[in-house]
């Protein structure tokens, strides 16, 4: 039992991560109707986002302590960071340590500008021709920009930890009444789950309940009819676009404790996240949202030790029999809807 | 006036085997008249760099190709010679390799087995390389050495710690300085059991590949060799990124101990998971829970951060040793380029080091000859003590380091603290010991 709670713990974690992703591919897909081979790279930049903040905020200059030794046997270059000089020690070290909430702020307008600029610059200029080129010309965009951010910042992954106060994990056993130590969960990744449950519940609040989402949604039934209204449906769709991106791009913010950013971290998730979307039906939000958490969990549960025993190698294959068994049952995915990707 | 009968079908014949003369790969005739694959003729020598340029050990191989051509620069009497006045053999003398400057060209291995080998066969056939050096990671290591067996050009490994490449994947024209799985255990081990005690229970995570299997293997046999119990031992995806769901379940098991049998992106991966889910802070079995890395590296302790502090491990080597030879080189490199080097540089420096004074020693580039030269030789003032390059595997043996997360690191390279030197004669084995069976070294190959 306490096995089973835990990989749902797993899984609703895991989750998150693919439900962001996948509901941001799915606006994209939903509104103006591109194969966006590029998510998986807005979900890396706003990692990135994450390590220039911390970057900035670490910015440094150098005092020379005599009292200690280089690796050349010179006197040790110490790095003292601007943060200290300006707000003291301690206040500069608390600045510090929660640069990752932080950069929260600093991603929104960054990945909003991204997402515009991606979809003004090339992406529209693919809305009429087949899906095959937009996923072409965005996976080579992909390449591009993960290409870009490994010039800037390596191939190594950067250290970027969640603060102080979220280090170690919550006894989740204990508060059960099971033995201790047996359902422990890291606090952060409780912080993540709750995170991608609010940015969920927002973006289907913001569709759902106001006029903006209204047009929004009218748009993606009809969008010609809604053009013959009057009302400029494309610079909404672009619009929802830059949302799309912030999604994708606070997700990789608030990921960058759980693993260290690289520049290849997008390319890990796009295909995890496309299977998502097709599984829980092109075009469908809570498709995406319902097949994330669910692949999520199911992923977890086939990595357990007394599963790969049974069937060894599940825990490579899962999502992709998942997929198969679904796309063979119901064609449309989970949630999909008729016509859409049919033409 | 004789009469020439030239017929269709004997066009067609002789067009035939003229064809199939041509399409032989060139590594096997365009050298045909010299006396071993890619002679050197002119005044200059050509060696091949094979590492990763692009891919997730892109810094690693950036690394090692920053030595490379410090060695270079040292070989052709450039710079402050960096190791060469500290190496026990005399032979090199800063005018090249017997008397030609030494040239280089460099190919992109991708960390890809199949990508490796064609750029070290277009270095080989092209650019008439003479030797290849150099990789990231095991697979490449033993694709890439049996390609330069069938070429005939020597191959001197780079950083590959798979017990495999001078075990079942031996070959004669392949020579790996850098240590290797079983060597690792057998260092741990002793280590461990001073700090932890003999009653453990170890949980091991192993990559899915062949590095992975032989770590694993290495370190729960020289663990229980010493009283510990291996409670259990889980196969991780390569690709894997988040290991929560196989670190969740850890602590259920019973376990005191995590081995994380990972390297590169997974070690930093898993490790950084296993702290976050509070892991150290626990207490199993009466025991404060430990995490041990069996392979360190400099470069992947960096992407890890705070998350190495404490934790045990080993490395080839290190840039605080304070033999004559490693100050040396890190003189040299720090100097050059601004920062200590990693055990990878190390490494591919010592190689090429290595392989210069085997050809000038041996008196010519002919691959068997300098073989002949490699094997049994005996060397010091390279950083690792006194070092014995076996015949019967073509493994360096010499001592090893365990290391530790340093707690209180003074610099972005001051990461792991070295907590032991390990004799050499303590991490050797028998050419035939079990977790090298199964291959043989075969014959030298000069090519040509």
């Amino acid at each position: 039992m306490d096995a089973i709670i835990l990989q749902i713990l797993n899984g609703l974690d895991k989750g998150s991560a693919y439900a962001l992703i996948a509901l941001g591919l799915t606006l994209i897909f939903g509104t103006l109707g591109v194969v966006n081979f590029a998510h998986g790279a807005l979900f890396m930049i706003g990692a990135f986002c994450a390590v220039t903040l911390s970057r900035i905020l670490t910015l440094s200059h150098t005092i020379i302590d005599d009292t200690q030794k280089d690796f050349l046997g010179n006197p040790l270059k110490v790095e003292v960071p601007y943060v200290h000089d300006i707000f003291g020690v301690a206040t500069g070290d608390a600045i510090i340590d929660w640069a990752v909430p932080l950069s929260l702020l600093f991603a929104i307008p960054i990945m909003i500008a991204v997402g515009v600029i991606m979809e003004r610059g090339l992406i529209k200029h693919f809305y009429k021709r087949p899906h095959a080129d937009q996923i072409l010309v965005t996976f080579g965009l992909a390449i591009v920009l993960q290409e870009v951010i490994k010039y800037f910042y390596g191939a190594n992954p950067i250290p970027t930890p969640a603060p102080d106060a979220f280090k170690g994990s919550f006894d989740f056993g204990a508060a059960l009444g099971f033995d201790p130590n047996l359902i422990i969960y890291p606090y952060w990744r409780i912080i993540y789950f709750g995170f991608a449950a609010v940015i969920i519940g927002g973006v289907f609040a913001f569709l759902q309940f106001t006029t903006f989402g209204m047009v929004v949604r009218a748009g993606m039934a009809d969008r010609e009819t809604v053009g013959l209204l009057g009302i400029n449906i494309d610079r909404r769709f672009t619009i929802m676009f830059g949302v799309a991106a912030a999604v994708a791009g606070l997700a990789g913010v608030m990921y960058t404790p759980i693993n260290s950013p690289n520049y290849h971290m997008g390319m890990d998730f796009l295909v995890l996240s496309f299977v998502v979307v097709v599984v829980g039906g092109m075009g469908s939000l809570p498709g995406a949202v319902l097949a994330g958490f669910l692949l999520g969990i199911l992923e977890s549960f086939a990595s357990m030790r007394e599963v790969i025993d049974i069937i060894p190698g599940i825990n490579q294959v899962i999502i992709y029999l998942v997929a198969i068994v679904i796309l063979l049952t119901r064609p449309r995915g989970l949630m999909g809807r008729k016509g859409v990707m049919e033409d | 006036m004789s009469k020439t009968d030239v017929t269709r079908r004997g066009m067609l014949k002789t067009g035939a085997v003229a064809g199939a003369g041509l399409a032989v790969p060139t590594i096997f005739t365009a050298q045909s008249a010299h006396a071993f694959t890619n002679e050197p003729t002119g005044g200059t020598v050509t060696l091949g760099f094979n590492v990763p340029q692009t891919g997730p050990y892109a810094d690693e191989g950036a690394d090692e190709l920053r030595a490379y051509q410090l060695a270079v620069e040292h070989l052709n009497g450039g710079g402050d010679g960096g190791m060469m006045p500290t190496f026990s053999s005399k032979e090199l003398q800063g005018n090249g390799i017997l008397g030609k400057k030494v040239e280089y060209v460099t190919g992109d291995t991708q960390t890809k087995s199949d990508a490796a080998r064609a750029s070290a066969k277009s270095m080989i056939e092209k650019d008439g390389a003479i030797m290849i050096t150099g990789g990231s990671s095991s697979g490449v290591a033993v694709a890439v050495q049996a390609l330069c067996q069938e070429a005939g050009v020597i191959f001197m490994a780079g950083l590959t710690h798979s017990n495999d490449t001078t075990g079942k994947d031996k070959r004669a024209n392949g020579f790996r300085h850098f240590f290797n799985s079983y060597m690792s255990g057998a260092a741990l081990a002793p280590v461990l059991a001073n700090a932890y005690g003999t009653d453990r229970k170890a949980y091991h995570l192993t990559a899915d590949y062949n590095w992975g299997y032989t770590t694993e293997e290495a370190v729960k046999s020289s663990t229980e060799a010493m009283g510990w119990e291996t409670v259990a031992a889980v196969k991780t995806p390569l690709t894997q990124t988040d290991f929560s769901s196989y670190i969740a379940p850890v602590l259920q098991s019973g376990a005191d101990t995590l081995v994380l049998n990972h390297y590169g992106g997974n070690m930093v991966n898993s490790l950084t998971n296993a702290v976050q889910f509070g892991l150290r802070d626990k207490q199993v079995n009466g025991k404060d829970f430990q995490i041990i890395v069996p392979l360190y590296s400099r470069l992947m302790a960096k992407g890890a951060g705070a998350n190495v502090k404490g934790i045990f491990g080993s490395t080839n080597w290190h840039w605080s040793l304070q033999d004559e030879g490693s100050k040396a080189f890190v003189r040299s490199f720090g100097t050059k380029y601004g920062f200590p080097p990693s055990q990878a540089a190390h490494t591919c420096y010592v190689q090429t080091l290595l392989y210069a004074d085997a050809v000038q020693r041996a008196g010519s580039f002919a691959p068997c000859a300098v073989a002949e030269a490699l094997e049994g030789f005996e060397f010091d003032g390279l950083g690792n003590g006194k070092t014995l390059y076996r015949a019967d595997d073509h493994q360096c043996f010499k001592d090893v380091l365990v290391v530790k997360g340093k707690e209180n690191p003074t610099s972005e390279f001051d990461l792991l603290e070295i907590v032991e030197v390990t004799p050499a004669d303590q991490v050797t084995y028998a050419p035939d010991h079990p977790q090298f069976s199964g291959g043989a070294l075969g014959t030298c190959n000069n090519g040509a």
